[in-house]
């Protein structure tokens, strides 16, 4: 966990969760994330040796856990019109996007 | 003295505005009407209202007016004027999130909490500036700019919420609702020297909210005082099956809890919120709190929560995560903006996300994908999940010894805006006393408490059990009552 973050592990980072980073803006990311990360850093001091890890709240007292699901029943959602009002680009039909398969 | 603008000015109550509509001393059309003057009036300067529904509230206020004159039974909001933080959907009106990515979008339905006030009788006048999508401490981060804090128009609000809170504080919104992930109601809540209330995790549907950390976000109100913020909570709160984690426990009159006497009442006071970084000021008037508290009959005893220097590390790891894979869905494709650099389907994802997010959202998306990525997750998330339960076993210990625990809801008053914003880490630690309760889904009321001597307010933080919202309300009260 005291992994040092550099230029090019940000780079990948932001190629995973698909950001483009200006090149100033890169170096300070990598600034922020060691200082974040030196801090996050003291969790090491616990021992967490057989914690079982709480990912979601639903488990403890008072909430429903998986009695909350819902029949399963088809529903209807909003209508084609109401939805593609929203979109930058559409035919009405379909979201169109700029192509996905380029030629070589 | 101050030499800055104050806007300070508070509301009528729920319940007096209500009866007074009730009897048709009051017509809420012309009530709305007021607010909107009175946000003209006041909004260039404090920066609160992105957007206004006034269509929609008038079209409300003559349904509450006419129900009003035919004497029929008015729900428990008739008439009140309301408004919204913009991280809810409102059918018809802009949802922006504080964030560019969203501009142009308007979602064609209404968040549960919002349908359920409107249909008690509450008047929506619009939606609330915040911070970009939740993240932040004190609303500097919105892409529609900073929210001045209505005591001191020099400091900011708190954030995430700001907005909402500052509504209330200037009587822009006899109330609000907010949204809190590790802070964002009750921080600016104690900000701005109003009521905020963090409901149990499942308390409130999250139908509508625009998502930031799905296993921490909560919708909660904000108030002029305890049993107002009470009835909004009680109209909000229960089940919907639109969210799959919302809870079945059944909705109290919280507004008849709030109101019970405390004598008996066992109150922790935990020392590791008292620790170095409290503010002497802010230290004092929560301790005259307690005091009162004592006086009121509770039995106050020193408490030990001793893994708190740890939800900090805890909760940004959690919660950034978590961002990182909910803000995935802002690409462009469906809604909000696009950038017009798209020659291709990879070109347009980047350039929509770089130029459609601010720097702190970047800065999240960036720390979450990295403690998510391969190699990484198990020491950074998962062991944050670990500590996540050992911070939550460690409050349900102390609430077998206690009926509710009191903290001061910051560790320093309003701060100047710009004061914070060059150093990510130090804006993450003002939420050092709220994160807490945050991570363990506990649920919290934030009530004015006293001030420093520069006359800023200070707000002191009452937790509770899961689903003991009604403990949280009655000491919060306890307190309010001895104000002054």
């Amino acid at each position: 966990m005291t992994a040092k973050v550099t230029i090019a592990d940000v780079e990948r980072v932001a190629e995973l969760a698909n950001l483009e980073l200006m090149q100033d803006e890169s170096a300070s990311m990598v600034q922020d994330l060691n200082a974040i990360l030196d801090y996050v850093a003291q969790l090491n001091e616990l021992d967490t040796a057989g914690v079982v890890p709480l990912a979601q709240m639903n488990e403890l007292e008072g909430a429903d856990g998986e009695s909350a699901l819902r029949a399963d029943v088809r529903v209807p959602s909003l209508d084609r019109a109401t939805v593609m009002a929203q979109a930058p680009v559409t035919d009405k039909v379909f979201f169109k996007v700029p192509k996905v398969i380029e030629k070589q | 003295m101050k030499t800055t603008e104050t806007f300070v000015q508070k509301p009528k109550s729920v319940a007096e505005l209500r009866e007074a509509i009730a009897l048709g001393r009051v017509k809420a059309g012309e009530l709305a009407a007021k607010y909107y003057d009175r946000i003209a009036e006041v909004n260039p300067r404090l920066n609160v209202f992105l957007s206004l529904t006034r269509g929609r509230a008038l079209e409300q206020a003559a349904r509450v007016d006419a129900a009003a004159a035919k004497g029929d039974k008015l729900g428990p909001l008739a008439g009140v004027p309301v408004a919204i933080k913009d991280v809810m959907v409102m059918r018809g009106a802009p949802a922006t999130a504080g964030s560019k990515i969203l501009q142009g979008y308007q979602p064609p339905y209404d968040a549960t909490a919002v349908s359920r006030l409107e249909a008690a009788g509450a008047v929506l006048l619009g939606k609330t500036n915040c911070d970009e999508f939740a993240m932040g401490s004190s609303n500097e981060n919105s892409a529609y700019g900073a929210v001045r804090n209505p005591v001191d128009t020099e400091r900011v609000p708190g954030g995430s919420s700001g907005g909402s809170a500052a509504a209330v504080a200037a009587n822009m919104a006899v109330a609000t609702l907010g949204s809190d992930t590790g802070g964002s109601i009750r921080q600016p809540a104690s900000f701005c020297g109003v009521v905020g209330v963090l409901p149990t995790y499942g308390r409130v549907s999250r139908y509508g909210l625009i998502a930031f950390a799905s296993s921490l976000d909560r919708i909660g109100p904000f108030a002029g005082n305890v049993h107002d913020a009470a009835i909004m909570l009680g109209v909000i709160a229960g089940h919907d099956e639109m969210d799959a984690t919302s809870s079945h426990s059944p909705v109290l009159d919280y507004a008849a809890e709030s109101a019970k006497p405390v004598d008996g009442l066992r109150i922790g006071v935990p020392e590791e919120y008292f620790g170095e970084g409290l503010d002497p000021e802010v230290r004092a008037a929560i301790e005259k709190g307690i005091e009162d508290l004592k006086a009121a009959g509770c039995r106050v005893k020193p408490i030990s929560l001793p893994h708190t220097k740890y939800a900090i590390p805890t909760y940004y790891l959690v919660a950034t995560a978590e961002a990182s894979a909910n803000l995935a869905r802002f690409d462009g494709v469906r809604y909000g903006y696009r950038s017009p650099k798209s020659e291709t389907l990879s070109a347009m994802y980047r350039h929509t996300r770089d130029e459609g997010f601010g720097a702190e959202v970047k800065r999240r998306i960036l720390l979450g994908t990295y403690a998510l990525s391969a190699g990484y997750y198990d020491a950074y998330y998962l062991k944050a999940q670990q500590v996540r339960r050992l911070l939550t076993e460690e409050f349900l210990r102390a609430f077998a010894e206690v009926d509710a625990i009191v903290t001061p809801t910051s560790p320093v008053p309003a701060f100047k805006l710009g004061e914070k914003t060059g150093d990510p880490l130090a804006m993450y630690l003002a939420d050092i006393y709220t994160v807490t309760a945050s991570l363990a889904g506990i649920c919290g009321v934030t009530v004015p408490c006293g001030a420093t001597k520069s006359g800023l307010p200070v707000g002191m933080q009452v937790l509770a059990g899961h689903f003991n919202e009604g403990t949280a309300f009655r000491v919060a009260r306890a307190v309010e009552s001895a104000q002054k």
